[in-house]
């Protein structure tokens, strides 16, 4: 017995209780190895491939495409010829007498909190409590903390982590000030200050890759290293359909295609997601502070940027990781960086790298923090 | 997101709306005590609890504790809109209703259009509906589409907890007088809810599952059950649009069209009696907007036309459920041609 191995539904991100096999991209009686894409997931926000944990002979498949079974539920087992079919059946028995489908269905683990900084709310969701310097997670337009599903747990092991809702955005207060980076700069300050953190690496996605940008250009005493995805700041152009369509359409049907902008597959973009976004926009405030983020940031329909004297005076480790599919901020954006910047770019990839290449991008932070 | 009960989300939405707009009162039959409550303030929060704790937050100026007379509180709650409050009223059962019909139809509804549009009945009558809480038959209606047929009145059937909220927020900052009606047997059924205040629009209807085969349009407290049908169909290959309008009135025609023509095949699920009820008028609008779309006859599946039963046996089969949604959908698909 000790040598089947179970592959069950993994947990992606705190709002996952249960999932959905899309397909199994490997049959009955495959040699599987560890690492190799076996399944797609749905989550909620986009469909994802599932890698094997484990590796061998993949003896049975318990749950087939187009089931939904709860977080931990056995989906498959691996085990070498040596082991005989009655012992594989007798394993997948046991484990699914065994399973607590109730508990499992109940969801449990970290939930965001909210605190008061400066007179105004601010969610975070913290995971990990390792020592030594914290990983803070920012994220993009119209984003928020839980949008770092498939990278906060990699990176929260043996560290701490927080991931952020910006001003305006998520639980948050949807003040948003004038709408300039400032504020959402200063927003992460406080937050730093409030939580004790002297200094932390910086992850930010897009917007908040303009935010990690400015922090470790401005105030470097307070940033170990910038991790930059699809940064926002390095070049004019910017995809004003999605930041309008983001902002304007209401109904899922519109909405969608607004959505898939985001990424280089279009049908990964989940139900869940464009459901996720429209609750958001429904929050009193929360339009109103897209809006004038939009007016803020990208008046005329352009980027403002950083000056060219910025960039060079960076002292603090920083790396920038693109798809090289990105329609919101072209990868060649990337061009102006200087050559201290290491740049990574992703093919096939759209402007959620964190998403479409969650291990990809996960491994090359965990390097860049070693 | 946190998990809220339906009676949790509505309970929010008052206390926020309370916060944020001075002019919004609340009131009703025992809305600070309770059915049996022991007798002191807040005891139970009002005969089902949605209302527990807004009398010790907000004072008895705002939390009007009413006597058994419906004819005068909604009367007084017209008047008070008309003059610049926003009170929310609850009104029990909407069996009841019928004793003030006066206030809401010729009074309430009326106000704007007979002041040539220089007056405002910001008004909410909270009140429920629905069978399966053996209550008998003059406890158990769904008398919705008596309040649609009305022009000047807006009518809310939010179908879950987070609905609720959204809409009873939308409903209480609106300048029409609104009437909200709420399933009693789902005060308990949770789902995640924000804990921030939001409001869903009026006359944007939800599409919750997206399907080939069949639109199926619901309301209320059917929307779960229509659901729950289209997921099990989904499993023996037929797959179902489900549209959830949200309100009667206003009703957004332009998706139930949409979403009939796409399918062509129409199942409309209605807990009222079958005569005149939503269910008739949808049909009707189907039948009159994309006739040529339609690959079989528009199914309906209601409660019957007859009194709710008091026999808890009797009552579970009035109720129109998961097994006769999905009979009807097999139904309309043998038809298909």
């Amino acid at each position: 017995m000790s040598d089947i191995r179970p592959i069950v539904m993994p947990k992606w991100g705190l709002a996952m209780i249960e999932g959905t096999v899309v397909e199994w991209q490997v049959e009955e009686g495959a040699e599987v190895a560890a690492g190799q894409d076996i399944m797609e997931i749905e989550t909620s926000k986009i469909t994802n491939v599932f890698e094997s944990p484990v590796e061998g002979p993949l003896r049975k498949i318990v749950v087939a495409a187009g089931e939904t079974v709860p977080v931990g539920a056995l989906l498959a087992v691996c085990a070498p010829a040596s082991v005989g079919d009655d012992e594989v059946e007798a394993y997948v028995k046991d484990f699914l007498d065994n399973f607590d489908w109730d508990a499992a269905a109940g969801g449990g683990g970290p939930a965001p909190e909210t605190i008061e900084v400066g007179s105004k709310r601010m969610r975070f969701l913290k995971q990990g409590d390792g020592g030594g310097t914290p990983v803070i997670l920012i994220h993009g337009f119209g984003g928020d903390c839980l949008g770092w599903l498939f990278n906060q747990e990699a990176l929260a092991e043996g560290r701490t982590t927080y991931a952020l809702d910006l001003p305006g955005h998520g639980g948050s207060d949807k003040d948003v000030g004038a709408g300039k980076l400032g504020v959402m700069v200063q927003a992460v300050l406080a937050f730093m200050d409030d939580r004790g953190i002297a200094k932390a690496h910086l992850v930010g996605h897009s917007m908040g890759g303009a935010i990690a940008l400015a922090l470790a250009a401005e105030h470097a005493e307070r940033v170990a290293s910038a991790t930059l995805l699809a940064p926002a700041g390095l070049g004019r152009e910017i995809n004003m359909t999605f930041i309008n369509g983001f902002i304007e359409q209401k109904r899922s049907r519109k909405l969608r295609p607004i959505l898939e902008l985001l990424v280089a597959d279009p049908g990964t973009i989940t139900n869940d997601m464009v459901e996720e976004v429209i609750k958001f926009k429904r929050l009193d405030g929360a339009v109103e502070a897209l809006t004038k983020l939009r007016d803020g940031l990208f008046p005329g329909g352009e980027q403002e940027g950083f000056p060219a004297d910025l960039l060079a005076g960076l002292s603090v480790p920083v790396q920038a990781i693109w798809g090289e599919e990105d329609q919101i901020l072209p990868a060649a954006h990337a061009a102006v960086l200087p050559d201290s910047v290491k740049v990574s770019k992703l093919p096939a990839t759209g402007h959620l790298p964190h998403m479409e290449r969650a291990s990809e991008v996960n491994a090359a932070i965990l390097a860049f923090l070693a | 997101m946190p998990m809220k009960s339906f009676r949790q989300a509505i309970n929010e939405a008052l206390r926020q709306e309370m916060e944020r707009d001075q002019r919004v009162v609340i009131m009703g039959e025992d809305i600070a005590g309770g059915l049996g409550a022991p007798g002191e303030d807040d005891a139970w929060g009002g005969p089902l609890g949605v209302t527990k704790g807004l009398m010790p937050q907000f004072g008895r100026n705002r939390v009007l504790d009413t006597p058994i007379t419906e004819s005068a509180f909604i009367g007084c709650a017209a008047g008070a809109a008309a003059t610049g409050l926003r009170p929310v009223a609850e009104l029990m059962f909407v069996d009841f209703m019928g004793v003030c019909f006066d206030q809401i139809f010729n009074q309430a509804a009326k106000f704007r259009y007979m002041f040539g549009g220089r007056a405002v009945t910001p008004m909410v009558v909270r009140t429920m509906y629905g069978a399966g809480f053996r209550a008998a038959s003059q406890h158990s209606q769904c008398l919705y589409p008596v309040f649609t047929h009305i022009p000047g009145l807006k009518v809310a059937i939010p179908s879950n907890a987070y609905e609720a909220k959204g809409l009873l927020a939308q409903s209480i900052r609106d300048d029409d007088p609104v009437i909200f009606f709420e399933h009693k047997v789902m005060y308990d059924d949770e789902v995640d809810v924000p804990d921030e205040p939001y409001t869903i629009p009026f006359g944007e209807a939800n599409v919750t599952r997206e399907g080939d085969d069949v639109t199926i349009i619901a309301f209320g407290r059917m929307v779960n059950f229509a659901n729950q049908a289209a997921d099990s169909l989904a499993a023996s290959g037929i797959s179902c649009t489900v549209v959830d309008p949200r309100t009667t009135s206003p009703l957004d025609k332009e998706t139930i069209l949409e979403t009939a023509s796409e399918t062509g095949r129409v199942v409309v699920i209605d807990e009222a009696h079958p005569r005149c009820n939503m269910a008739t008028d949808v049909s009707a609008l189907i039948c009159e907007n994309c006739f040529g779309d339609l690959k079989a006859p528009i199914k309906q599946v209601t409660g019957p036309h007859a009194p709710v039963p008091f026999s808890p046996a009797l009552e579970d089969l009035y109720v129109p459920g998961v097994p006769k949604i999905e009979a009807a959908v097999r139904e309309i698909m043998g038809k298909g041609h």
